[in-house]
């Protein structure tokens, strides 16, 4: 279809595309060895960013209450979308199946901004104290939506004769439940489950809304840093965060890759982009 | 609505969508009628309408619309040369990947590289064109946010772009059309959909950044989303904050409407 010369210049702009968007990740890995303390001019190599952002317990602390957040909030989140696809699944009618799903959206489809300021209003007006409840209320929140778009299509793939010959066989609900339905969807579940996590541990926008003086996750920490300008411990950091998110990620391919099916095919597009956090 | 049986374990579900979907909406249209001292009034709507908000407004929109074209503009040919490569799921991971690295990070990266001693200026000393100021302005704004959103707006066109039928464009190339004119006649159209995807997935949050005007903008570039920030977290004023927000609502639910209606019909 195309001459050769025109697949240079396709080439070339592909990879262009490609070094832009890595470059900047690349740069902060490799001023996190520079002795110079700049990013700008490398001096010498040195691992003393690293032993800094070992030996800062605040970080440490920080980084064990967003692993605390992000794996706690995923899990309550991947329960209750559970039962959020089985009730949508449940609604016969097709409107009232849509405006459910729309309800689900809406959290997905939402700024950041809005989100977390409107947390802020309802914890205020509850009467939650802004820390550890209020951000874990609000990760758990918007990670409900997304696992349930993970969750649905599987739960709309599995045959209703299925659970029609449980029924017969004399099984229970409970039994139809455990024994037939979430085992069939236990692909959709990991993936939602997988999603919240990412989705945890990647909030900035809601999280800064809603933590109090004294709570603190990793993203909020970041910010606050970055703003005082540019500390080289940021980098030693995000080249730790950068290769537990290539695990993370490589664990996520794994587990698509075993379903034998494209990855993006599982969810909506825009459900799988989200909205950056 | 529901059959026969006792479905109280859909509970929990339900009560989220009151407390966490429905109730904050509410709250912030709620919120949005009290001014400063708590006294119910419209004070709020009627400052959004002076000069100094629907600047702001119509800023944010300009940001948001240029940060949305310069993100189409290089991601639509991107998309599609994915589609063109082997191992393409492959490269379509690699592309997605920066997007599981924190943005706040991605943004920080670019204070070094935006900065007076940074490679850029480097590089502009090095031609001749001599030092700029690029952080703390509009275009290293746009510049970051688009490279932010790349990833939004490649994933959209991409599976739009993966799912057309190749058939149709060597009809069109059969039939004698251009190169051109079988892009913007034929693959543009079939590719609509993944396009206002990859637009609602940039323009919205567009609209809302606000970290990245305070990282990499220095509060030169006020958004809707820094609006809403400031109110809420600095000046403590969330009428006036909620109602920015009640707007920011709207708008959002009107883009929805305008995409959802024409996505449905593509589904079909």
């Amino acid at each position: 279809m195309r001459s050769k010369n025109k697949n240079g210049i396709a080439n070339i702009y592909l990879v262009l595309v490609f070094v832009v968007l890595y470059a900047p990740i690349f740069y902060l890995m490799y001023y996190s060895f520079n002795s110079g303390g700049t990013m700008h001019e490398f001096e010498g190599f040195t691992l003393d960013y690293y032993r800094e952002v070992v030996g800062d317990t605040r970080l440490m602390i920080i980084m064990i209450n967003t692993l605390v957040i992000a794996l706690l909030s995923s899990a309550i989140a991947t329960v209750i979308a559970v039962i959020g696809a089985l009730a949508i699944q449940h609604v016969r009618s097709r409107r009232a199946k849509n405006t459910l799903l729309s309800l689900n959206n809406v959290l997905i489809v939402s700024p950041d901004v809005i989100i977390g300021a409107s947390f802020l209003i309802l914890f205020t007006i509850v009467g939650i104290k802004l820390g550890f409840t209020s951000v874990l209320l609000s990760h758990v929140a918007f990670s409900i939506p997304i696992a349930v778009i993970m969750i649905l299509p599987h739960l709309q793939e599995m045959s209703p004769t299925l659970t029609d010959a449980a029924r017969d066989l004399g099984a229970t609900r409970r039994d139809v439940l455990t024994k037939v339905i979430l085992p069939i969807i236990k692909p959709g579940i990991f993936s939602g489950f997988f999603m919240a996590l990412t989705y945890s541990l990647d909030d900035f926008a809601v999280t800064f809304f809603v933590t109090g003086n004294g709570y603190s996750t990793l993203s909020v920490e970041i910010y606050s840093r970055a703003r005082q300008g540019v500390s080289l411990s940021i980098n030693a950091l995000s080249t730790l965060i950068f290769l537990f998110t290539i695990l993370l990620v490589i664990g996520y391919y794994y587990l698509n890759q075993r379903k034998n099916k494209p990855m993006m095919h599982t969810a909506e597009p825009v459900a799988e982009a989200g909205v950056p956090r | 609505m529901k059959s026969k049986g006792k479905s109280y374990y859909l509970i929990p579900y339900y009560l989220w969508i009151a407390l966490f979907v429905i109730a904050p909406v509410l709250l912030v249209i709620y919120y949005s009628l009290f001014d400063l001292d708590g006294k119910l009034t419209l004070d709020n709507y009627v400052n959004f309408f002076t000069p100094v908000y629907m600047r702001m407004m119509l800023n944010s929109f300009w940001y948001a619309f240029l940060i949305t074209l310069f993100s189409l503009l290089v991601a639509y040919p991107a998309a599609y040369l994915l589609t063109r490569t082997k191992h393409k799921q492959l490269w379509l991971l690699l592309i997605i990947l920066p997007t599981w690295i924190n943005l706040l990070l991605k943004t920080y990266a670019f204070i070094g590289i935006f900065g007076t001693f940074g490679p850029v200026n480097n590089f502009f000393d090095l031609v001749g064109i001599g030092e700029q100021q690029i952080l703390f302005t509009g275009f290293s704004f746009v510049f970051v946010s688009v490279y932010i959103f790349i990833p939004f707006m490649i994933l959209p066109i991409f599976s739009a772009l993966d799912e057309m039928n190749l058939s149709l464009v060597d009809a069109a190339r059969d039939l004698g059309a251009s190169g051109w004119t079988t892009f913007r006649r034929v693959v543009f159209p079939l590719t609509i959909s993944g396009v206002r995807s990859g637009c609602m997935a940039v323009f919205i949050p567009a609209l809302s950044l606000f970290m990245i005007t305070r990282l990499i903008a220095g509060n030169r570039v006020i958004t809707l989303g820094t609006a809403i920030e400031q109110h809420f977290l600095v000046t403590q004023d969330w009428g006036m904050g909620s109602t920015v927000a009640v707007f920011l609502i709207a708008i959002m639910a009107l883009f929805m409407i305008l995409t959802g209606s024409s996505r449905k019909g593509v589904r079909g």
